[in-house]
């Protein structure tokens, strides 16, 4: 038992450092410039397939992550020089409907590119195979996950905490008319954020592709989950994106492993059948709302 | 943005649209296109499901993206209350309704304590929370959803025809939007649309601002469980896609489409959409990429909606 706990934790830790690399640009885009994006997992799901073609053609795995990465940063810098500029401006109404539409045209697209099969995307031969520790074996690529995710979310927390752009960040989504105020060109600055966030996103889904199916309509589930880490967190804060994502992502999979098994012992076994299932998939929104009733700004608001 | 008063010029326009909608299945018999009656009811169902979130968005001015949970939750109660041996419509639907309603009444609460960005994620989680627990709850079908036993009655007469259910789908669009257009009039309506455009006014005013959107968003998914349980007789399944959040967004795309806070505004919006969708869909596969262009185009292009081009916006 505490075993599967342990290694159930461990995982939690790992889909938690992922929901992190998704919330971070996605809580930025909502706390700097106050627009509803949609589309954020269509870029999760562009940069999974891009990850997964370049490895594909170079017989890579590292290859591909850095092609594909650099790839959904180009795609993503060309939409928001295209597009977002024009719907920062615009009300929410406009920004959904024209991130809703960007959700139908990227699925319909890598259906049209890629088939509507799933399309296989492996972790590197090396780490492959499971390796021991303290006692019990954990498959190795998703060790490296977890070593990838604090890396990232270590070097993203000092560059918005420490680095003079992360100043200017923050201070953006505190308050954004005072930012410009002083200078600071806050259009440019949210290009470099819009574009970060994109390749942030394809980072996660080409290290989640090998453990996951990358297929079509992957990047929508995730970005209900993001939402609700950022309404966890609190909008713009990324420290409550860090924290949101870690309680989701360990809540999630703790609750899906073991509140069945934990219910069994309580309930009558059909009782338990029924309802553990249940349970387990409404668990985070249950927290969700727990959380909102006692703090309605999430736990790190960044607007005071 | 003022919720459309009808002017005296639009009652006779209105008479003669109700009319030519009810010698439509006569027609589409005689000319031996009896396919069409199905989608026509189709249409009136999801005209009726976007005008119940318009009366949210554009008339209470709460941006929800968790619109499809309520409507999804009416096909489910119709199913519940079919395989309980409740087939009169007179009895399910308002049952549906009923429910839809308290799901509402209880996802409002909590969600209409926060603003703006956060309204819209809460109101879409919650949201996905009800698409969750009917997926996973094997009782009432789980992924494959609920069938339905057969078709509802009303009052000894039977539904099972669809022209039948065609008419049914008419008289209810046609009560909604008479029962709105009053509303618009009432006290209420006016009350909480001073609420959209001033809401600290009339706090002031001593208006207990948070009771009236509550009962609007109520009001909003009790009229969307009906067009669920509508849609349930129709297809004959309570399916959980119904409610998953994809399809808050496309009534959401109608409600744009139409024109937001128009009375006319979710049916204009419905019958655009499914008629882009059946028209796209023989001609590619891949017709979704049209569809989100032509979305992308209305955005850039016509943001106040195709019903702004055939009126003017009193207010």
């Amino acid at each position: 038992m505490t075993q599967l706990v342990l290694e159930q934790a461990l995982n939690g830790l790992q889909f938690g450092l992922m929901l992190f690399l998704l919330a971070a640009g996605l809580t930025l885009v909502f706390g700097i410039m106050d627009c509803i994006n949609l589309a954020h997992g269509s870029l999760y799901m562009v940069g999974a397939y891009f990850v997964a073609a370049a490895a594909q053609a170079a017989d890579s795995f590292w290859i591909g992550l850095g092609a594909g990465v650099a790839g959904a940063a180009v795609l993503g810098l060309l939409l928001e020089l295209t597009l977002f500029r024009q719907l920062y401006k615009r009300d929410h109404l406009s920004q959904v409907l024209a991130t809703f539409a960007l959700i139908l045209i990227a699925n319909e697209a890598v259906r049209m590119l890629w088939g509507a099969q799933p399309v296989m995307l492996n972790p590197p031969d090396a780490l492959a195979g499971p390796v021991e520790i303290a006692g019990f074996f954990y498959p190795a690529y998703r060790l490296v996950i977890i070593a990838f995710g604090l890396a990232v979310a270590g070097l993203l927390y000092l560059l918005v905490a420490k680095s003079r752009v992360g100043m200017w960040v923050r201070a953006g989504a505190s308050n954004r008319e005072m930012t410009e105020a002083l200078g600071i060109n806050v259009r440019n600055l949210f290009t470099a954020v819009f574009v970060f966030g994109a390749a942030l996103c394809a980072l996660a889904g080409g290290l989640l592709g090998p453990l996951l199916a990358v297929q079509v309509g992957m990047g929508e589930s995730v970005l209900i989950l993001a939402f609700v880490v950022i309404i966890i967190g609190g909008i713009g804060s990324i420290r409550g994106a860090l924290v949101g994502s870690l309680i989701v992502g360990t809540v999630d999979t703790l609750g899906r492993a073991l509140l069945p098994t934990l219910l069994r012992a309580a309930l009558p076994a059909d009782a338990a059948a029924t309802l553990g299932p249940t349970l387990a998939s409404i668990l985070i929104y249950l927290l969700m709302a727990g959380i909102l009733f006692f703090k309605p700004q999430g736990l790190f608001p960044a607007r005071a | 943005m003022a919720f459309y008063r009808p002017a005296t010029y639009q009652k006779p326009l209105a008479i003669a649209l109700l009319i030519a909608l009810f010698a439509l299945p006569t027609a589409l018999t005689a000319g031996g296109q009896e396919f069409y009656i199905g989608f026509a009811s189709r249409v009136l169902i999801f005209a009726l499901a976007a005008t119940s979130l318009n009366l949210v968005l554009g008339f209470g001015g709460m941006f929800s993206l968790g619109h499809a949970a309520f409507f999804g939750a009416g096909a489910y109660a119709a199913a519940i209350c079919m395989s309980n041996g409740i087939t009169d419509a007179l009895l399910a639907l308002p049952l549906a309704m009923a429910a839809a309603g308290l799901l509402a009444l209880s996802i409002g609460a909590l969600s209409l304590r926060t603003r703006g960005v956060y309204f819209i994620m809460i109101t879409l989680a919650f949201a996905q929370m009800a698409y969750y627990l009917f997926i996973s709850a094997r009782s009432w079908g789980g992924d494959d959803g609920l069938p339905l036993a057969g078709r509802m009655t009303l009052g000894g007469l039977s539904l099972g025809s669809d022209s039948a259910l065609y008419y049914a789908a008419l008289a209810c669009l046609a009560l909604v939007i008479a029962f709105l257009g009053r509303l618009a009039e009432a006290r209420f309506g006016r009350v909480i649309q001073a609420i959209r455009e001033n809401e600290t006014r009339m706090e002031a005013l001593g208006y207990p601002v948070f009771r009236y959107r509550l009962i609007c968003f109520a009001l909003g998914g009790a009229l969307a469980g009906l067009a669920g349980a509508l849609l349930a007789n129709l297809t004959g399944l309570a399916s959980p896609n119904l409610l998953q959040w994809m399809q808050s967004g496309t009534l959401l795309v109608m409600v744009i489409i139409g024109g937001v806070g128009y009375l006319y505004g979710g049916v204009v919006g419905a019958v655009v959409l499914l008629s882009l969708e059946e028209g796209l869909s023989g001609l590619t596969v891949h017709w979704h990429i049209g569809l989100g262009v032509l979305l992308l185009g209305i955005v850039l292009f016509a943001p106040r909606g195709v019903a702004a081009l055939f009126g003017k916006r009193h207010g």
